[in-house]
């Protein structure tokens, strides 16, 4: 049986897809069997992360309506083996989301994958709901900063009383907590909440801290998911995460500002990448 | 702007934001867990009390009168229900439940 897991937040923007992706991507280099959803219906995005826009033909909503099959909707990436991304739909609304209709998705790619990986919307409505309800693992984006912190905490009150598990009474979701956008030098100079602060406000385990970087939107341009880009600080942390997940104990890094470069460099040197 | 206002303005203390970002926090959420784990039962049971009396007797929807009073440490259930006259029944009379 498949693990499923949500990538969720509570507010937007915080990540998601961007995580998703990567997560996915680096679950699938490791030779796991990996499925990511986009639950995000109206709104489909993982599609142009992922860089397979240009291939979708079907999507989830016409699976779940009967007008495609699932194998016929599923896109096989074709850089990284092992890996399939289910598209959300751009035209319908997300009431074309049933529960019925992604328990048996899930099901029936259960058979076939190890892990499925849904990024869920924004909110906590139905889409967002839906995304969480059938998960085993939820790894909860968080940026650094009051709302976000506020809305995970939301979020990881919904997976404790609103998904599948909760409602049976069976073992808890398990919580991972993946900071995004963390900037070492803001928390330095006391302008942004700090890890520490943000574990001990949570209080679930953490999965990895993803320092804010210029290659996320570099490699959203090019539709290359960021941990592709190993020479980036963002792919390399999502690369630790990865591992993490699956069970290796690694240091957390780029936590500390990088060291400023001597004036000489910075008058004559050039760039640094 | 002077080149004295330049050296002035870079100079100028920034409060540590962070802190109070995470003091502001501890207490919202504080509050928000409390409401997650404690189910609110005052709607149910306002529903259910006049649900009782109206198998009683006949009461207008429109004269039921509901004030709820949500405090920290303790909240005030106050339902005036205002039962027929009398031409249709017994003399006026008044219901009142508090709950908390
Ligand atoms: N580590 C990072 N460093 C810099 N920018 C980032 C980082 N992570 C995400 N971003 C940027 O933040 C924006 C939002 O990211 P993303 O779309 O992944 O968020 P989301 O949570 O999926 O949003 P939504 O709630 O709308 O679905 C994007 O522009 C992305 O490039
Ligand atoms: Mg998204």
């Amino acid at each position: 049986m498949a693990q499923v897991i949500v990538v969720t937040s509570g507010k937007g923007g915080v990540g998601k897809t961007t995580t998703s992706a990567a997560i996915a991507t680096g679950l699938a280099q490791r030779g796991k069997k990996t499925v990511v959803i986009d639950f995000d219906v109206g709104l489909r995005n993982l599609d142009l992360i992922m860089g397979v826009e240009r291939r979708v033909v079907f999507d989830i909503v016409n699976v779940i309506q009967g007008e495609a099959r699932l194998n016929q909707a599923l896109i096989r990436d074709k850089r990284t083996e092992n890996l399939s991304i289910l598209p959300a739909s751009q035209t319908r609304d997300k009431d074309a989301l049933t529960k019925e209709g992604v328990a048996e998705i899930i099901e029936e790619l259960g058979k076939d994958f190890d892990y499925i990986l849904c990024d869920s919307p924004a909110g906590i409505e139905k889409g967002a709901l839906l995304a969480l309800y059938f998960a085993d693992e939820a790894i909860i984006v968080t940026n650094p900063e009051v709302s976000s912190v506020r809305d995970s905490d939301r979020i990881l009150g919904v997976l404790q009383s609103k998904s599948r598990r909760a409602e049976e009474k069976r073992d808890k979701v398990k919580e991972h907590l993946l900071v995004t956008r963390y900037d070492a030098n803001r928390v330095e100079r006391g302008e942004m909440l700090k890890l520490e602060d943000v574990r001990e406000i949570l209080a679930i385990p953490l999965l990895g801290v993803v320092p804010e970087s210029e290659s996320v939107l570099k490699a959203s341009n090019t539709g290359t998911p960021v941990i592709m880009d190993a020479e980036s600080v963002a792919g390399q942390a999502y690369k630790d995460a990865v591992g993490r997940f699956l069970g290796e104990e690694l240091p957390h890094r780029f936590l500390e500002p990088e060291k400023k470069p001597g004036i000489f460099k910075r008058l004559f040197g050039g760039r640094a990448a | 702007m002077s080149w004295l206002d330049f050296f002035r303005s870079t100079r100028k203390p920034e409060p540590a934001s962070a802190s109070a970002a995470k003091e502001r926090l501890q207490i919202v959420l504080a509050h928000e867990r409390i409401g997650r784990t404690r189910e609110d039962f005052l709607p149910r049971l306002q529903q259910e009390l006049v649900a009782v009396v109206a198998r009683y007797v006949a009461i207008d929807p429109g004269k039921v009168a509901i004030n709820l009073d949500r405090g920290g440490d303790m909240s005030t259930l106050a339902i005036e229900i205002e039962l027929p006259g009398p031409k249709g029944a017994p003399a006026p009379q008044q219901a009142a439940a508090a709950g908390r």
